[in-house]
């Protein structure tokens, strides 16, 4: 769209608007028009033919597609019979091999259920009363089907792992920051000077120390913190930080909406007689919320890539269980190919989650 | 004090001061006193808990433990450190190792980043689809993933005998990154306070130039060139000169199995800055492009007009735009790289997270070492937001006359 205006911007002398101009010859003008381009071009076609050839043979030509681990030591190749090997692993870690349909089920609802509640179409069904109540009901099954439950024996935390981890505390941290951000937003907008005393600390010491630093924290000190006696679970203290973390950061977006609304809807919903909070409610909020959506998904997607983080804490999330099916003895040290499965479901993900966000951004625009 | 004396100016300000105070705290002192009270309570109770904990594990709180020896080893330093050291200096040369990664991060990844945002808004084609396939790989991938992958490429390097050598002077081996460097003790410390003092004085002069006169008449720029090069030069050469340090520039010399002579990366640092760099590049060239298409377009058709080429165009009408744009987010993004430092703990870097971890593992005073951790990423985000809002100020400023 802006790239056309760009390429003429940039790109040496703009074509006369008048004529149109075949295609190839745009392309021709573009790679080979002056010659610093054209030494640019023959620079970046230099950096294509020493990449793509070794990185085609190591990833099709030489790999080794099915077999045992010494077929793949003799192979120059990529060891994708590895990866069908430890695949299973890799998604799901160390629960039971015989249940594992219990992490496949809780990662398509999962799954559906953060579909769902991306599709415009469903927003205006739905009322915020419904949303919590489907959310709810969709974890409380989520959290049933991966502790084993009603039926069969118990399946302890340590033992959820793979993707559903990165996905269930990525999900329960947007939704459990939500509430939490937006009473921060509100705090730190409100006239009160202490209100927005708290607000403020809070929300900058969360966002001055690293994602890695709070999550020590709850791992560390947050069981000294309780009375003697009292335990809280491992993947529980990470959900906890990562909650109050995107929630300081989810605080700032919501308030950058707020503050776009112009002062006139507040003074208008007080006019007709409403309350702060149901002012807030009803007017402010609906329309401060709609204009940061683009935002907020582009969080989404930074907390799904933060999740990883949990590594330095011991819980084993999807690129944990990668690395370490590259420590099997029997297949020792393909850690090249267990990063990339890992790196290609990451890139499914965030990509659909990216254009997702700029046909979202291009809709609202439109007021759609 | 002063208020028994009704006209005295003091009494005006005491009045405006309160008059500030009463606005800033805004009323319902009930529902606020209350708030502050809960959060209070709230803190003294997970404190009182916490203390409890720590004495029950047989710990006594404070930070009597700084001075205690460390007893662990630590990969690299940037000041001379040994086991028998105490956990304060063991967490200076964490924080310093932080702070070394970030700082050379920071000013690699500004540097490629402006580059690759250019090049993004570049008219050729196949360049700018490059660089946007690029930084779609890199956003699209978590940065502890990136930096697994490079911390395995630097272990998978060959020996020293079969060491890489891209660049004459430059070998990569498994063992590090290996460069030339300058011989004798402390002549490299000397050269870069020389560099140091010499970027000083020439943004110095320069400023002193502008302020004299805006158009940077009176003081010559070549009278600015001699004192920032010759300042220096002179100082170093005396130094030198002094302490006996020659000034020439060894490269490193496979002797045996490993090699000897210039100065050595570790493969856990040189990881770790590679993936903050590849990572905060991509960042970075998405702030700048879009700080340069917020530039209208006529500024580009006006400067043309004018018969400016399209290097001076960007370098003396877009930029100096777009940079009210890109500042304040640049400083987002150096804040970002500082924190996304602190991965390196999961690949083996001894940074600050790294050593917080050991210590509070080894000595229980958990408290203690993770108040030190929040204190520090604190301070250090705080001081570079203050630098760069000062630097922005100075933008706006700029923009206004």
């Amino acid at each position: 769209m802006t790239d056309h205006a760009t390429d003429h911007r940039l790109g040496g002398l703009a074509p006369p608007r008048s004529t149109p101009e075949p295609r190839w010859r745009a392309l021709r003008d573009g790679l080979f028009g002056s010659k610093p381009n054209a030494v640019l071009t023959l620079l970046c076609l230099g950096l294509l033919a020493w990449a793509v050839p070794p990185l085609l043979r190591w990833t099709l030509l030489d790999a080794v597609w099915s077999g045992p681990a010494d077929r793949c030591a003799e192979a120059a190749g990529a060891c994708w019979a590895f990866v069908g090997e430890k695949l299973r692993y890799i998604l799901f870690g160390f629960y039971d091999v015989d249940r594992q349909w219990r992490p496949a089920a809780a990662l398509a609802i999962l799954a559906g259920m953060t579909v769902l509640s991306a599709l415009p179409a469903l927003w205006r069904r739905t009322t915020p009363l419904r949303w919590v109540a489907g959310w709810s009901a969709g974890l409380a099954v989520v959290v049933l089907l991966l502790t084993g439950g009603p039926d069969g024996p118990a399946v302890p935390t340590e033992r959820w792992s793979g993707l559903p981890v990165n996905l269930l505390l990525a999900t329960v941290g947007m939704i459990g920051a939500f509430p939490l951000a937006v009473l921060l937003a509100l705090a730190r907008r409100s006239p009160l000077g202490g209100v927005r005393l708290l607000a403020v600390t809070f929300i900058e010491v969360m966002r001055g120390v690293p994602l890695i630093a709070v999550l020590y924290v709850a791992t560390l000190l947050l069981p000294l913190m309780l009375p003697s006696g009292s335990a809280i679970d491992k993947l529980l203290r990470a959900q906890i930080a990562i909650i109050l973390f995107v929630s300081a950061y989810l605080a700032e977006i919501i308030r950058a909406g707020l503050q776009a609304i112009p002062p006139g809807q507040h003074e208008a919903a007080r006019a007709l007689g409403l309350g702060y909070w149901a002012a807030m409610r009803l007017v402010i909020l609906p329309q401060a919320l709609r204009t940061v959506i683009p935002a907020i998904v582009n969080l989404a997607v930074g907390l799904f890539q933060d999740t990883t983080l949990v590594i330095v804490i011991g819980l084993f999330d999807v690129l944990n269980t990668a690395r370490n099916a590259a420590k099997d003895p029997a297949w020792l040290g393909f850690y090249d190919e267990a990063f990339a499965l890992a790196a290609v479901i990451y890139l499914i993900f965030c990509v659909l989650a990216s254009r997702y966000s700029l046909w979202l951004e291009a809709r609202l625009r439109r007021g759609g | 004090m002063r208020n028994e004396h009704g006209s005295t100016p003091g009494s005006g300000l005491a009045k405006t001061l309160a008059g500030t105070a009463a606005s800033w705290w805004g009323g319902r002192s009930g529902v606020q006193l209350a708030l502050l009270g809960a959060v209070l309570l709230a803190t003294v109770w997970l404190g009182s808990n916490t203390v409890a904990s720590m004495e029950r594990f047989g710990i006594t709180p404070g930070f009597d433990f700084l001075h205690r020896p460390a007893g662990f080893e630590i990969g690299e330093s940037v000041v001379a450190y040994a086991p028998q050291d105490s956990y304060g200096r063991a967490l200076l040369v964490g924080l310093l190792n932080t702070v070394k990664v970030a700082a050379v991060g920071c000013v690699l990844a500004t540097l490629l980043g402006v580059a690759l945002g250019v090049a993004r808004l570049s008219g050729n084609p196949l360049l700018s689809v490059l660089a946007q396939g690029y930084v779609e790989l890199i956003r699209s991938t978590p940065l502890l993933l990136q930096l697994f992958f490079w911390s395995a490429t630097f272990q998978a390097l060959p020996g020293p005998r079969q060491a890489l050598n891209p660049l004459p002077g430059i070998f990569l081996c498994n063992r590090g990154i290996l460069l030339p460097a300058f011989a004798g003790e402390g002549t490299g410390g000397w050269v870069l306070a020389a560099l140091a003092l010499a970027g000083l004085l020439a943004v110095a002069g320069t400023a002193l130039r502008r302020r004299a006169d805006p158009g940077g008449g009176t003081l010559s720029a070549v009278a600015v060139a001699a004192v920032a090069l010759g300042v220096p030069a002179g100082l170093l050469a005396g130094v030198l000169a002094n302490s006996g340090l020659p000034l020439a520039v060894e490269f490193p010399e496979l002797a045996g199995f490993n090699f000897a002579g210039g100065a050595t990366v570790s493969p856990e640092f040189s990881a770790m800055l590679v993936g903050l760099v590849v990572n905060a590049t991509a960042m970075i060239s998405e702030i700048v492009r879009g700080g340069i298409q917020a530039v209208p377009s006529g500024q580009w058709e006006a400067a043309r007009a004018l018969g400016l080429t399209r290097g001076r165009i960007m370098r003396l009408v877009v930029l100096p735009q777009a940079l009210r744009v890109i500042v304040p987010l640049m400083t987002s993004s150096h804040l970002n790289l500082i924190k996304n430092s602190s991965l390196a703990v999961a690949i083996g870097f001894p940074d600050l997270v790294s050593v917080i971890n050991t210590s509070a593992n080894q000595t229980g005073q958990v408290l203690e070492t993770m108040a030190i951790m929040m204190g520090a990423y604190l301070t250090v985000n705080l001081a570079v937001s203050a630098a760069m809002n000062l630097y922005n100020q100075q933008l706006e400023r700029r923009g206004r006359r």
